[in-house]
């Protein structure tokens, strides 16, 4: 086999051994909401969309009401609604404005949000 | 200069002094013209000028007194004005980017080469103007690609990035150095034309597919849109237009023929005719005269008349239900788990297998090998559309959710749409459900003998309407109403005691008095045996009989004295609805406390087979269990007040709508319009829905499953068929179109 051919082989195998390391590897940094921060009492955490949702796994508590404040940063389209399903909420998300939702989980566990071509993904943990 | 005038909640106000920091601090803030806050509401109106100052500079000047002023979300038209802006530039991207792909595409295929002035031939002409194309038409799936990865994510703008960025690249080193690919045995031919058509194509999808989704949400739109702006309201003795969100509970509020009524209240004064088909889907106008209730963005049609305000802001009907559309809207169905997995997965994947492609191609394929491999890699990227996956069934359950509130079928959420559809037995309730609910007495019958001192009817009437008075039955109601029509003076009650599913009992004067049905007699031992041919006779007739019993003194035995038969009439659309659904091969069960006989012969008359009657109230959530226990989806049909458990139970609690309140929490449907065939309507929408989700994931999934596999030309060493990118993208492009065109066809469904 002629040398640019192993070139390529080991060139292809790399960068798909890297692609599955860079996107489907990486750990998830987990904020946990617990110090209320409104005026009102209630649990408040800012998430930024850009290129995905930063930080894009959130921890708070079960049965008390969360503010999550969304500002979209990123011109693209895939982002511009946020949809957290299970808490049955789609926003429309215009460019550089807080859009806050509330949310107060009844159950524990995992609930993943997304835009609203499910293309980004963020959780929520309900502990 | 353009003056808006707008309001804004303040939080953390407690005093009057903080009134005048907040209005102090707003006032200064430059721009601003005049600020108005008020304590009792807690908000600020603001005139100010909205070139110079935005209500971001408010939200800061009122951060820096300590409290804060919450920034309203944009409304509706400020969001569709930002859309209109941005599909405006999408659409000059596409066509400038289309325009110069075309000249670089005649400047460069072979074939259309010969035609073209020979100045379109050069490289570098073609590199000028594929510049633009690729840096500011295609600047968003950069900007959406470059954050994307820092986040270690990637999603559909990162292919298109990725591929036209290959593309793009080589061609311009095929420019600045033929001579370097000429001594690699490659003709030094640039591909200039494969980035910016690709770009163009795409961004035309993008832009059909924005238009396409507006319409999925329209029907929120059109409900925002029957909001009334103001409220002639009276105060003082003087009428005064003001803005809606300052019409406060207890208003006295003006309509007049041919006016929208701003929100819901109760009628004091004249009477009219109401037009209630934007909320409740109900065409023929209501009528409506003191004491009745009104609902905001309704039609008023020929009288005037005053009335109450009840319900202001986010508690009016028409609030609640944009409030539950919006939330149906955004609920996940079930049947999206699959799309959801795969979608979180699929970027990776094309990547990785278009790297898969290009070592493939490069080794085992024929010269030039790097060519082919170059293209097909680029045409992986481009073909995979992870989009269609992810707006195959939010598409659809928005449509759906949206026809349904159009008619008067408000759906609770996705989940709800989904199993809808799956239902194969559906239970009534009897009484305000399948009847109207406002029984009439039909017949009272005295019963002789010597004990009981019953002189005539009206004692029979007298008695029974005294003991009833207490009580909220609906059959209550309707005897106290005939005695009352009857003229017969009612008695005060003592000892009065309702005994649920029984009837009631009480002493009227010295006299014990007993009043129910057969359960209540023999609780108290009671003969009834010699009246048993009356009563069964008048049940057939699908009427419900009551027995009187009185007992003259302690000790003595209780005798029957008299009967009272109550009739309920059924409702108009009742017969109908039944037989919708058992049209569709879905069983049609009636509930009931009413007696065998009566329910049968209501049964009887509304072509249901199965009666479950005699079933206490407490019962009927454990017989919607029985059902279920069948093996059945079983949808309930109830009140939502009284059935609220039963409702619960069932795999679909429908609720028929009453008064203003919408019945949301125990119900998975609410039918506003309270039409019994809406029944088989929301079934049928759920399977509409249903095909078309199935359809559209079923598109999506196969769509990617095959062309990507062809576009990494696994068809080539049989057929030699490859795939350009430049069709990559077209095709692309057109499955985005077509899930979201799918969708939208269901809004053809005529309910």
């Amino acid at each position: 086999m002629a040398i640019d051919k192993i070139i390529v082989t080991i060139f292809s195998l790399a960068c798909i051994a890297f692609t599955y390391w860079f996107f489907l590897m990486k750990k998830e940094e987990v904020v946990a909401v617990l110090d209320p921060v409104d005026s009102a009492g209630l649990l408040q955490v800012d998430i930024t969309v850009e290129g995905g949702y930063t930080p894009n796994t959130i921890s708070i508590p079960q049965g008390k009401t969360t503010k999550i404040n969304f500002t979209r940063r990123d011109p693209s389209s895939c982002l511009e609604e946020v949809v957290l399903g299970d808490f049955k909420i789609r926003k429309y998300l215009p460019l550089n404005q807080k859009v806050t939702v509330e949310v107060t989980p009844q159950k524990k566990g995992e609930f993943s949000f997304a835009c609203g071509m499910n293309m980004f993904h963020g959780k929520v943990i309900v502990t | 200069m353009t003056e808006v005038k707008k309001s804004f909640p303040i939080k953390g106000m407690h005093c009057a002094s903080c009134v005048r920091v907040t209005e102090r601090a707003l006032k200064k803030t430059p721009g601003v013209k005049d600020a108005v806050v008020n304590l009792a509401t807690a908000k600020a109106s603001v005139t100010y000028d909205s070139d110079t100052c935005t209500p971001q500079h408010l939200a800061q000047s009122i951060a820096k007194t300590g409290y804060a002023l919450e920034l309203e979300e944009k409304t509706e038209e400020v969001i569709q004005l930002e859309k209109k802006k941005e599909l405006q530039t999408l659409r000059n991207k596409v066509i400038v980017s289309l325009g110069l792909g075309a000249i670089i595409l005649w400047g460069s295929f072979p074939g259309l080469i010969n035609t073209s002035p020979a100045f379109l031939h050069s490289f570098w002409l073609q590199l000028l103007l594929a510049t633009p194309v690729q840096f500011w038409a295609g600047s968003e799936f950069y900007r959406a690609t470059i954050p994307a990865l820092k986040h270690r994510t990637a999603n559909m703008d990162t292919l298109v990035a990725l591929g036209t960025t290959v593309a793009y690249i080589y061609s311009a080193f095929v420019t600045f150095f033929p001579s370097v690919i000429t001594n690699l045995g490659i003709e030094a031919m640039p591909y200039f034309d494969v980035a910016a058509i690709v770009i163009g194509l795409i961004l035309l999808g993008r832009y059909f597919e924005a238009k396409a989704k507006g319409q999925t949400s329209e029907a929120i739109k059109k409900l925002i849109g029957l909001q009334a702006k103001t409220a002639r309201v009276v105060r003082n003795g003087k009428e005064t237009d003001i803005l809606i969100d300052q019409v406060v509970i207890g208003d006295v509020i003006r309509v007049r023929p041919g006016e929208k009524i701003p929100i819901d209240g109760e009628i004091l004064e004249g009477e009219s005719s109401i037009d209630e088909s934007m909320i409740t889907g109900e065409s023929i106008p209501v009528d409506k005269a003191k004491g009745d209730i009104v609902i905001g963005a309704t039609m008023n049609k020929t009288g005037t008349f005053t009335y109450k305000a009840t319900k202001v802001g986010s508690d009016t009907m028409l609030a609640q239900i944009i409030k539950l559309v919006e939330e149906a809207q955004g609920s996940k169905a079930p049947i999206q788990r699959l799309a959801d997995v795969v979608s979180s997965y699929f970027v990776p994947i094309v990547i990785m297998i278009a790297f898969l492609t290009f070592g493939v191609w490069y080794i085992f394929g024929q010269q030039p090998a790097f060519l082919f491999a170059m293209l097909n890699t680029i045409a992986v990227l481009i073909i995979a559309c992870p989009c269609a996956m992810g707006l195959a069934t939010p598409t659809a359950i928005m449509v759906g959710t949206g026809i349904g509130a159009e008619h008067g079928i408000l759906i609770k959420d996705a989940e709800s749409l989904e199993i809808a559809g799956k239902v194969k037995t559906v239970v009534f309730d009897k009484t305000g459900t399948l009847t109207k609910g406002k029984p009439e007495v039909t017949d009272v019958i005295r019963i002789m003998n010597h004990e009981s001192r019953i002189k005539d009817d009206k004692d029979i009437l007298r008695l029974a309407g005294s003991i009833e008075k207490g009580s909220e039955h609906s059959l209550a109601e309707a005897i106290v109403k005939y005695a009352d029509e009857q003229e017969v003076k009612l008695d005060s009650v003592t000892k009065f005691q309702a005994i649920a599913g029984h009837g009631v009992e009480g002493m009227v004067g010295n006299k014990k008095v007993f009043f129910g049905n057969r359960r209540l007699m023999d609780r108290g031992n009671i003969n009834y045996g010699s009246m048993v041919q009356t009563i069964e006779l008048l049940e057939r007739e699908g009427k419900t009989v009551m027995m009187l019993a009185l007992r003259q003194a302690q000790g003595k035995q209780s005798q029957l004295a008299g009967l009272v038969a109550v009739a309920d009439t059924i409702k108009d659309s009742a017969r109908e609805g039944v037989a919708a659904l058992q049209k569709k091969g879905i069983e049609v069960v009636m509930i009931t406390g009413d007696n065998q006989r009566t329910a049968n012969a209501i049964a009887k008359k509304l072509g249901i087979d199965r009666v479950l009657a005699e079933v206490l109230p407490e019962q009927k959530e454990a017989e919607v269990r029985k059902l279920q226990a069948e093996g059945k989806k079983v949808a309930m049909v109830g009140d939502g007040i009284n059935d609220a458990p039963a409702l619960a139970a069932a795999d679909i609690g429908i609720a028929m709508g009453t008064g203003t309140d919408v019945a949301i929490e125990a119900a998975d449907i609410t039918l506003i319009n309270k039409d019994l065939r809406s029944v088989s309507s929301a079934i049928e929408l759920s399977k509409k829905t249903m095909r078309t989700i199935k359809l559209n994931l079923f598109w999506a999934f196969c769509y990617n499953i095959i062309l990507i596999p062809v576009a990494m030309g696994v068809l080539y060493p049989f057929f030699g068929i490859l795939l350009s990118p430049i069709f990559a993208s077209a095709a692309m492009a057109m499955s985005s179109i077509s899930v979201v065109s799918n969708s939208l066809l269901l809004k053809r469904y005529k309910i």
